[in-house]
């Protein structure tokens, strides 16, 4: 009854379904439908005069920190296409699972699928298995995923994801960063990636203590993201004329939550109305 | 070539489906019945680790009776079934009908083939629609025979002694605590209307609703511990079900999140010299 072309594996239930095997998406549909895969792109034998990453628009920063209740993570909304603005509101903060959080930085139409994918091969692993991942095992899937893109990282595509959520046994958050060939790195405090995190690491080394409120960390991001933005072309700040503000979500033990619009629209007018006083930002004390 | 006894069609059909009605009839039952919030499946299952129900999909439940490696079996095919189309197409293009399609099938076609034994299972598709008249319950037998079923659906051993209760008792947008009552009412009337009712506590109940209330696109959720043992203890008074509604998530990749208020009120912002 199964063909095993990808087209009928999608309408009924072929024999692949039915045997005991992983509880991976990825690996059941590399298997089924391996076209329907981010990675299934074929990238040609080369020669060509475009570069691949010159095709699609690029994402940029995104901020990630601890506070004694989980951990907050923050991305600007912008995507460029080497001088231009593709798009001044792109989403680059995802909700994982009911637990984690997945920024992303790097080619925005392949990391867009890979979080979609990334989003399924979680619930798909719970589902099956009656049990969710743990945050580890979650960042070890990741970075396998991102290790399968490797050939096309090597011809311009790279995806450079921040991993973080809230870790029930260990009860607090973390954070993740990874590089374009899947290596996994665990981060202590705070990180950002993308083409402004250079500045956004900065500015939260002298913004962040541990101990802060979650408000005050919050206010922390925006300030490393606007910071980001005041030095790195391919980074937006806040939009103040169309209320287009970063997107922020919290993991945390009541799993993860977005804030409001409303409420980050009032901590960017405070922010920027501190920033005409101080354009640089807020002065730490020089010992 | 040696020629096999011949066996006349009718009576080979016959056979595989005694056998299989055998198999099913042995284990304990389950209800399935539409709530005020959506729907419910109950469970007589003794077992906290083996599942008799279980998510499919976002809105799309799943509860079986019979032999336990086989609708297993089932329910990861139909987990993969979901999740490949829900990942190729879109979240919405993901409905009961299409896999409850798919499972009669499969379950057709080897009741029919000469060289597998019949599946001994009976199961349940249920999906919960856009609002409380869209709402989908499936049942499928062992033959790959396929019903829509009003209201309610029972199925398991002794499923007319069950059905007779929760046809009494049965009413339009029961509250959960009421709905869950008299689906364990019913579990416990398997013996016949001349017998006592069975006692069925929390330890030999597996509960799970499909919530339309619940703000995340994925609607199902196991009730058990204190919660179902609430809601058995409940009056007829009504259960909070669950948190406010939230506006229904399609996409892939904007799995709704739900808004949070920051407690507590946000520091003054720094100025110079502050």
């Amino acid at each position: 009854m199964s063909d095993g072309s990808a087209a009928h594996s999608l309408g009924g239930l072929p024999a692949a379904f039915l045997r005991t095997g992983s509880s991976s998406f990825v690996d059941l549909a590399a298997a089924v439908a391996p076209d329907v895969l981010p990675t299934s792109r074929s990238t040609g034998s080369g020669g060509s005069s475009v570069s691949l990453a010159d095709l699609t628009p690029h994402a940029t920063t995104i901020v990630a920190a601890t506070f004694p209740g989980g951990v907050v993570m923050a991305g600007d909304r912008r995507a460029t296409m080497s001088n231009m603005i593709a798009q001044r509101d792109i989403e680059k903060v995802f909700p994982a699972d009911e637990f984690s959080l997945v920024g992303i930085a790097g080619a925005a139409g392949l990391a867009v699928e890979m979080v979609g994918l990334f989003q399924v091969e979680l619930e798909h692993y719970e589902k099956i298995e009656g049990a969710p991942l743990s945050l580890v095992g979650k960042a070890n899937r990741l970075a396998t995923m991102i290790r399968g893109n490797l050939p096309l990282a090597m011809q311009g595509l790279a995806v450079v994801p921040l991993f973080a959520g809230w870790d029930e046994a260990a009860a607090m958050g973390r954070i993740f960063s990874y590089d374009a060939t899947g290596g996994r790195y665990e981060e202590h405090s705070f990180f950002s990636v993308g083409s402004g995190s250079i500045f956004a690491r900065g500015a939260l080394k002298k913004l962040y203590a541990p101990d802060l409120a979650v408000s005050d960390t919050v206010m922390a991001v925006l300030q490393a993201l606007y910071d980001a933005a005041d030095d790195d072309s391919a980074t937006g700040g806040p939009d103040m004329a169309r209320r287009i503000f970063p997107v922020i979500m919290i993991a945390g033990p009541d799993g993860v939550q977005r804030v409001g619009d409303d409420q980050i629209g009032a901590m960017v007018d405070r922010l920027v109305a501190a920033r005409r006083i101080r354009p640089d930002g807020p002065e730490a004390s020089v010992v | 070539m040696s020629s096999p006894f011949y066996v006349a069609p009718e009576q080979q059909m016959k056979d595989r489906a005694d056998f299989a009605r055998k198999g099913i009839g042995r284990g304990r039952s389950v209800v399935v019945l539409h709530y005020a919030d959506g729907i419910v499946f109950v469970a007589e299952n003794r077992s906290q680790a083996l599942h008799k129900v279980g998510e499919i999909y976002d809105r799309i439940g799943f509860a079986a009776v019979g032999r336990y490696n086989e609708f297993d079996t089932l329910r990861q095919a139909g987990i993969r079934y979901a999740d490949l189309r829900g990942y190729s197409y879109d979240r919405t293009d993901v409905t009961a009908r299409g896999l409850a399609n798919a499972y009669a099938q499969l379950l057709g076609g080897i009741f029919s083939s000469g060289g597998e034994k019949p599946y001994e299972v009976e199961i349940i598709v249920a999906e919960l629609g856009a609002a409380a008249p869209d709402d989908q319950i499936y049942r499928l037998t062992y033959d790959g025979s396929i019903g829509d079923e009003e209201h309610f659906a029972v199925m398991g051993g002794s499923t007319e002694a069950i059905a007779e209760v929760v046809r009494a008792g049965y009413a339009d947008a029961l509250d959960l605590a009421a709905a869950v009552q008299l689906a364990v009412r019913a579990l416990g009337s398997d013996g016949g209307p001349g017998t006592p009712v069975r006692e069925l506590g929390a330890e030999a109940l597996e509960v799970a609703v499909l919530d339309r209330t619940r703000a995340l696109p994925r609607k199902f959720r196991r009730v058990a511990g204190p919660r179902l043992a609430a809601v058995l203890g409940a009056d007829a008074a009504p259960v909070a079900a669950g948190a406010v509604p939230g506006p229904p998530s399609a996409s892939t990749t904007s799995a709704a999140a739900p808004e949070v208020a920051l407690s507590d009120p946000p520091g003054p912002s720094p100025t110079p010299g502050a």
